[in-house]
């Protein structure tokens, strides 16, 4: 039954380029020697020269990094406590709200989190700058890292904690040995998913950012709103190699790791 | 033991009720109050060391002024109904799109589909505003769907798109695509192939069997990839601003231009409260929806 059939191919092919079509524009493009964008001119290196002369982008891709890398390790923290909270901690008072605080962020329009964060840090006077978009970002990514490590946290065995327990572990040992190499690669995926959203978000950090730091996609923002450029395709273009690259290798890696497993179970069975 | 759970349960706890609930909050107590034109720009701020009596004043200024002044204007009725009217098409044509792509990889070679799901996530994991970015180039006057469209000698004027609501929907369908094929894939993907050899065998000819069986046995797919789309692109600012025109009116772009372009704080906030109370509808159905698929699953 499971077979190619015309239309199943014409929907795959047509949905795939449809999908992926404007972006490979977008990177044919970037190397195009002309300042008009939509006219082809021959091939040039020199919008990716220019890129990096450009300081006021070098330095929103610094405040960008920094911004994701502090924001994402606090998410992952966070998230992973709240994680284990919600599947391990039982009753507690106020647990409808926990959950509930924790599934709003993630369908809460961004607009209204950036406002109300911005009116947050206006109220009690906190100097906005990478120190309150790194709080904002840590926020909203915190909900997504728990929605990805409860689902692992629910998935696997818990009698592995209970044995870690009676075998003489204090609590913080069987988390330590047991708990967290198993949850892993959900704290993992959670870091990366944290990094991306912090990496990509435009709206809130417009909102929560003051004029000490501004990050990429801010700065993307406000030059392509007066239309196309080539430095952008450019940039657009590093980013796209950035994405592709990290989630083709993180796909070989896992799809590695499941095949030796299964040698590995194999060879168990064996002996 | 008891005060390790407990440091356990109140570091998020209280993380989220500082940068979650209690910014809301603030929110709340924004839209009711009035617009002033120092900073803060609004008026009363809740004063702490007048203590009771602060809070007595700071609670016989607050009203309902905002509210009013969004339902006498009739600029946010508009932005409203034409978000919601722009989410409801956009939603529809994201669905004519993502079934016959979810269908397609369902029905593709097991060794294929790791392949195909991959492709399907990768622009997750992409910029979303360089995909929207992307598409400038594409749909302006001089872009490149014109100057193709020309060069075929199908058009000799070109066609108007950036800037318009069609621009629009083409964004949304576009960036918002993943998030309806994936569920409707893993229904399609869990469906029993031998229901559809018994509905032909039975004498259904394969678009009947197609529209009774499989349509209804993908239908919990096809409810949360509505919602995924449709809850998003409510409050969607990038879109808009980018693809849209003048003549785009939509609420995440109204609130946006009323705090920084205008700078009327009660204002953008009572817009915020509203429309979050438009947004409980569908994410309580979509809660309801998921339930009721771990409930069958379960």
């Amino acid at each position: 039954m499971r077979r190619l059939t015309w239309f199943n191919t014409t929907a795959l092919t047509l949905g795939f380029a449809f999908l992926y079509l404007p972006m490979v524009i977008l990177v044919i493009y970037s190397f195009n020697e002309s300042k008009l964008v939509t006219v082809w001119a021959g091939f040039s290196t020199k919008w990716y020269g220019e890129l990096f002369q450009n300081e006021a982008f070098l330095d929103a891709a610094k405040v960008t990094v920094k911004v994701a890398v502090l924001s994402s390790t606090i998410a992952t923290i966070l998230g992973t406590m709240a994680a284990y909270v919600l599947v391990r901690a039982g009753r507690f008072k106020g647990r409808t709200l926990f959950s509930g605080m924790i599934y709003a962020p993630l369908v809460m329009p961004e607009v209204i989190t950036g406002l109300s964060l911005l009116l947050l840090f206006i109220g009690i006077g906190l100097d906005r700058g990478v120190f309150t978009i790194v709080l904002a970002h840590a926020t909203f990514s915190m909900c997504y890292v728990s929605v990805v490590v409860s689902s692992r946290l629910v998935s696997f065995d818990q009698s592995l904690e209970e044995a870690a327990l009676d075998l003489g572990c204090s609590p913080m040992q069987a988390f330590r040995l047991v708990t967290l190499p198993i949850i892993a690669p959900a704290v993992i995926s959670g870091w990366l998913l944290a990094f991306t959203l912090s990496l990509d978000d435009l709206v809130i950090a417009s909102f929560t950012s003051g004029p000490s730091a501004t990050t990429l996609p801010i700065k993307i923002f406000s030059a392509v709103r007066l239309g196309v450029s080539p430095e952008i395709n450019a940039l657009s273009t590093i980013m796209i190699a950035i994405v592709a690259v990290g989630v083709i290798t993180a796909s070989l890696v896992t799809k590695r790791a499941a095949l030796r497993q299964q040698a590995e179970e194999r060879a168990a069975v064996k002996a | 033991m008891m005060l390790r759970r407990a440091t356990l349960i109140l570091v998020p706890y209280l993380w989220l009720l500082a940068l979650f609930l209690v910014p809301f909050l603030i929110v709340l107590k924004i839209s009711l109050s009035d617009t002033e034109l120092s900073i803060p720009p609004y008026t009363p701020t809740l004063d702490f060391s007048a203590g009771w009596q602060g809070f007595k004043d700071f609670l016989s200024e607050l009203d309902f002024e905002n509210f009013q002044f969004l339902a006498e204007d009739d600029l946010y009725w508009k932005a409203y109904l034409s978000s919601l009217k722009i989410a409801v098409i956009a939603t529809f044509l994201t669905l004519l799109v993502g079934y016959p792509i979810a269908y397609g990889m369902a029905n593709a070679p097991n060794h294929w589909r790791p392949t195909l799901m991959l492709l399907i996530i990768l622009p997750f994991w992409t910029s979303f505003l360089i995909r929207v970015y992307s598409w400038m180039g594409i749909l302006s006057n001089e872009g490149y769907l014109n100057q193709l469209l020309m060069s075929m000698g199908l058009i000799s004027e070109p066609l108007i798109i950036l800037n318009t609501n069609i621009a629009v929907y083409i964004g949304i369908v576009y960036t918002y695509l993943p998030f309806m094929i994936l569920p409707i894939y893993s229904a399609l993907e869990r469906l029993d192939a031998s229901l559809l050899e018994a509905a032909e065998d039975l004498g259904c000819s394969r678009f009947t069997a197609f529209w009774l069986v499989t349509i209804p046995l993908s239908k919990n797919g096809i409810i949360a990839g509505c919602f995924l789309v449709f809850i998003p692109t409510l409050g969607e600012f990038v879109i808009p601003s980018l693809l849209g025109g003048s003549k785009t009116l939509m609420i995440g772009k109204v609130l946006w231009e009323e705090f920084f372009n205008n700078r009327d704080w009660p204002v953008a906030s009572a817009v915020a409260v509203i429309l979050l109370l438009i947004l409980i509808v569908p994410i309580v159905l979509f809660q309801r929806n998921e339930q009721k698929q771990r409930e069958a699953e379960g």
